[in-house]
């Protein structure tokens, strides 16, 4: 390599990391705030903020689902394996909420300490499978309980 | 230190070899991408099981994890061929660079919208603010700046030496892309493909998944050959091979 070329290379080089360098300090110091949801732990230590719109994301906790008889409000726990937050919900949820889904809630924390959600989305993982295997997955899982 | 690369390697630097070994190649790629292609859809939207929650609407993933894929491998493919023509001032790794900006900015649409289509049924909304999505938009953006920085410019080289820089800070954003859905909360799911574990799929869901990623691959190659065949003529247009070419077009 002729020592221009060098040269070039290691401008290039050094731009490349230097632009990393300055992108990756800057994600570093907005940190958390780049995270899209606070965790049930989150709220429940007090570091999520009350009464300011946010979002909120765990799993539906087994068996906490209350749906109103009259309306369409539904009221859930959300948990992180660590804590339980309670969300209360009035409108249509998405096809994929059911219990222990992964799910984020758009809206407020109240003084109480519920989270007044207007807007619920569903998560979802990245293991796909065919209707029958999670069947059968199901029922060996009951079969080992 | 020498490092010696075979013949053909340094030939691949000259327009006039490229123009012809890409014209012999061309065809054969594309029966192999429409093959590919053909294999992979009516595998992956007709025979590929449903999956247990999201029913067949999953079947979007065929069409979304190539297009994503290939939209951030074609912009490293960009900055490296940038990065190569600044270096040691190669006119072809030039015109493969400027070609590559507008097929990579078409299918980073292409990923979005087909990601937009596949949230609205699942997630509940087209469009989240999260750092995997917005990530991806600023890829897109990128590749616009890419185009339109290259055709701000009368002179050719300078326009070619500007969008290369441009096109290496950004490839900084191809490792936050990746790991988005690791790094923060994110409403996307994690990655599909992993280089190092198996995919958490049946076979019969990943092989035609798998198959749609080399047929996107192909696909690039073909399109990104047929526009950098059009450009090297355009570029070359004084030079005699070229005379010869378009006269006898």
């Amino acid at each position: 390599m002729t020592p221009k070329r060098k040269q070039r290379l290691i401008i290039i080089l050094a731009l490349v990391f230097g632009s990393s360098l300055a992108i990756g300090l800057t994600l570093f110091a907005l940190g958390e705030n780049i995270n899209l949801f606070y965790s049930a732990s989150q709220i429940a230590s007090g570091d999520a903020p009350k009464n300011t719109r946010m979002r909120f994301g765990g799993m539906v906790v087994k068996g906490s689902v209350e749906r109103s008889t009259d309306s369409l409000e539904i009221a859930f726990k959300l948990s992180d394996g660590a804590s339980q937050v309670k969300v209360v919900f009035t409108g249509i949820l998405p096809d994929l909420f059911r219990e222990e889904q992964g799910i984020m809630a758009e809206g407020r924390l109240d003084e109480q300490g519920v989270f007044q959600a207007d807007e619920v989305l569903a998560k979802h993982d990245e293991n796909y499978m065919p209707p029958e295997i999670a069947e059968s997955m199901k029922k060996k899982a009951e079969a080992i309980q | 230190m020498k490092v010696k690369f075979p013949r053909w390697f340094y030939q691949l630097a000259s327009p006039k070899w490229f123009y012809d070994i890409s014209g012999k190649l061309l065809p054969w790629l594309i029966v192999v991408t429409v093959l590919l292609m053909i294999v992979g859809l009516t595998w992956g939207l007709v025979f590929a099981p449903e999956d247990y929650q999201q029913g067949n609407s999953f079947r979007i993933i065929y069409i979304h994890v190539p297009s994503a894929i290939l939209a951030q491998s074609c912009y490293m493919l960009m900055a490296v061929a940038g990065a190569v023509g600044l270096i040691w001032k190669i006119k072809m790794a030039h015109i493969i660079a400027k070609c590559a900006a507008p097929i990579g900015a078409s299918i980073a649409v292409m990923a979005l919208a087909t990601g937009a289509i596949w949230g609205k049924p699942t997630w509940g909304a087209w469009w989240v603010w999260d750092a995997r999505l917005t990530s991806m938009l600023i890829l897109f953006f990128l590749y616009v700046g890419v185009i339109a920085l290259s055709s701000a410019f009368e002179n050719k080289a300078s326009a070619d030496k500007a969008s290369a820089v441009l096109a290496l800070v950004g490839l900084v954003n191809i490792p936050i892309i990746k790991y988005s859905v690791e790094w923060w909360n994110t409403l996307h799911q994690p990655a599909t493909f992993k280089v190092t574990e198996k995919p958490a799929m049946p076979s019969e869901m990943w092989i035609p998944l798998l198959i749609m990623v080399l047929g996107f691959y192909c696909f690039l190659a073909v399109i990104l050959m047929a526009r950098a065949r059009t450009e090297t003529l355009q570029r070359e247009k004084r030079a005699d091979w070229a005379k010869t070419v378009i006269e006898n077009y």
